[in-house]
């Protein structure tokens, strides 16, 4: 029924050693639903390559399928060239996920120390403790610490190990502004130690300040792939929705437009420089009226710039296709 | 340095040495269920407060040639045992499965061996501070006298008799809720307690519960225990033993489909 195929245990081709992660068109259906589909990521070691995308894009579904938590209903993964479920390889990982409850009556100490018992060479108490800025907690049971000290203990678990790659699954969901930098600065420091990290995120902002590289995913699918600032320009589209009797085609030639899809007499216009386009529409249609500018979220304006890059036949269908989603949404 | 450019580097680390972790695991598992009153609760005070009751302040009667504070350090112990190993197996593994703390052990380089390892250790020491307690109270205030030898065998007999309890609560952890854990643990306790005459000696029961008693496992620990202070019904200690392995063998099988069902879910 469902083939697993891991890659060998020891790095017999060498081309895989480089990498951290290597994860080849892997897929993972829960029954009938696909979570994960043809999924490919390699993340060189020494890099961060955040996966970027909303909630429910089956960011979370990868990291478990890296970590061997779940097995892949198709395709290949290894880590450092290994099986993820070895535990030569599980010696050189730390992960830090999204849990619901930790035993409550277990000191900060005693949590680290359990876990550094697990890896050959952890990093000192000491170090872990000022890295995940919990000085001064050591003593406290987790059941009273606060919600980002929380973060903090977890964060300070996937590190204790001094583990070789990292994985961060939203490590800073909940946290204020001030410790979400904090953990920034303490997760580019182990990326200057030569750390590797794969860090899933739904905020652009996140992946935009650490990543060397960004791999969007949305419905279990990677939409986009790219540098940083690649995916930035590319996810600052924004939607102009206003009434003109300017010809869709025209619309379409106009610079900066990378879409245009139509909705009763409303014109809903994508494109990655709205005041250009702005300038150009007020000076070709002097009734323009009831113009709207907004910023698409990511998930439309990933959606948005996919479709468009699709080719004109597919885009025309696309295009109507969105127009009755957009109608549908409005009743 | 390696030298070629893209070996890994410092591939030669080994993983640290099972028993050490196993070790700690224990340690710590040990150190969160001392601190959680409604397992000390359970698997402690419970069955010394029934001891002292029962045993100590209401017992002047005699049960065939054995005092009642004798006669109930065998069935209290077996109450005890029970009550530790399945609230420190059971209610811990539900939580922790369905909190998803068991994730982030598994995430982590901790061979899942010790995970269940630990468990089972911790049982088997609250088992044992839990009979010693109860015959430390018999002794010094029921006046109960026991060689010790036969003390020691009572003590053996049952701490090793928590482990199909062990099993039991593997069983319960897979199926049931992380919230419901203890209501449904409590379920099978404590009727179960009732019906093998932990509570009231065993000719005391209704007859069709008597009956039923010798289904129940914990009617064979306390039966096995009971025949050291001479006090035990017929039947030899090879069909107990038999029953109770038969029974711990059940469970594990029980708990290998929970575990089966798990990795079908969320693997």
């Amino acid at each position: 029924m469902t083939e697993v195929a891991i890659m060998p245990k020891v790095e017999t081709s060498h081309d895989h050693g480089a990498l951290a992660v290597h994860c080849q068109a892997v897929s993972k259906s829960y029954g009938p639903i696909p979570a994960l589909a043809n999924f490919s990521l390699t993340v060189p070691q020494g890099t961060l390559v955040s996966v970027l995308g909303p909630n429910g894009a089956g960011k979370t579904t990868a990291i478990r399928l890296l970590l061997g938590l779940a097995r892949p209903s198709s395709g290949k993964l290894s880590l450092f060239g290994g099986d993820p479920l070895s535990r030569i390889t599980r010696i050189r990982i730390g992960a830090m996920l999204q849990v619901g409850r930790v035993p409550e009556t277990l000191r900060v100490r005693e949590h680290i120390d359990l876990f550094s018992s697990y890896y050959p060479c952890p990093l000192p108490f000491a170090k872990t403790v000022v890295i995940a800025g919990l000085g001064g907690l050591e003593t406290r049971p987790f059941g009273e610490l606060s919600s980002g000290q929380k973060q903090r203990l977890l964060f300070a678990l996937a590190i204790c190990g001094d583990p070789d790659l990292l994985f961060l699954d939203e490590p800073t969901v909940g946290l204020d502004v001030e410790a979400r930098h904090l953990l920034w600065n303490e997760i580019r420091q182990l990326l200057a130690r030569g750390k590797t990290v794969l860090l899933t995120t739904h905020y652009l902002e996140e992946a935009d300040a650490l990543a060397d590289r960004v791999v969007v995913l949305n419905h279990g699918s990677i939409i986009a792939e790219g540098s940083p600032a690649e995916i930035k320009t590319r996810a600052a589209a924004k939607t102009i929705r206003c009434v003109t009797h300017l010809p869709i085609a025209l619309l379409r030639t106009l610079p900066g437009v990378l879409k245009v899809a139509e909705d009763r007499s409303v014109r809903l216009i994508y494109c990655s420089e709205a005041e250009r386009v702005l300038r150009q529409l007020l000076q070709l249609d002097l009734e323009i009226s009831q113009i709207e500018v907004a910023s698409a979220g990511l998930e439309d304006a990933f959606l948005a710039l996919t479709r468009a890059s699709n080719g004109p036949q597919e885009g025309q269908s696309s295009l109507r296709q969105e127009e009755s989603d957009r109608g549908n949404q409005q009743h | 340095m390696a030298t070629s450019s893209i070996r890994i580097q410092a591939p030669h680390l080994q993983p640290p040495k099972l028993m050490a972790i196993c070790t700690k695991e224990a340690k710590y598992e040990f150190l969160k269920c001392l601190r959680l009153p409604m397992y000390l609760v359970s698997s402690l005070l419970l069955p010394l407060m029934f001891y002292v009751l029962f045993g100590l302040i209401m017992g002047r009667q005699m049960i065939g040639n054995t005092s009642m504070a004798l006669y109930l350090i065998p069935t209290y112990g077996t109450f005890g045992v029970m009550g530790a190993s399945l609230f420190g197996t059971a209610a811990n593994l539900a939580t922790e499965r369905g909190f998803g703390w068991l994730e982030v052990k598994r995430a982590s380089p901790m061979p899942v061996f010790a995970y269940f390892v630990a468990k089972v250790v911790l049982s088997l020491i609250f088992s044992l501070i839990t009979v010693l307690l109860l015959l430390f109270m018999g002794m010094v205030f029921g006046g109960v006298h026991l060689a010790t030898m036969t003390a020691l065998k009572l003590i053996a007999t049952l701490v090793a008799g928590s482990l199909p309890f062990c099993a039991m609560g593997l069983a319960i952890g897979y199926f049931a809720g992380p919230t419901s854990a203890p209501a449904v643990i409590n379920l099978f306790y404590l009727p179960m307690s009732f019906s093998s005459g932990l509570w009231m000696p065993y000719m005391f029961l209704p007859k069709f519960i008597q009956h039923l008693a010798v289904f129940l496992p914990p009617y064979h620990l306390s039966q096995l225990a009971l025949n050291l202070v001479g006090s035990g019904l017929a039947g030899s200690a090879a069909t107990h033993w038999q029953s109770l392995t038969g029974f711990a063998l059940v469970c594990l099988g029980i708990a290998w489909a929970g575990h089966q069902r798990d990795q079908k879910i969320h693997g």
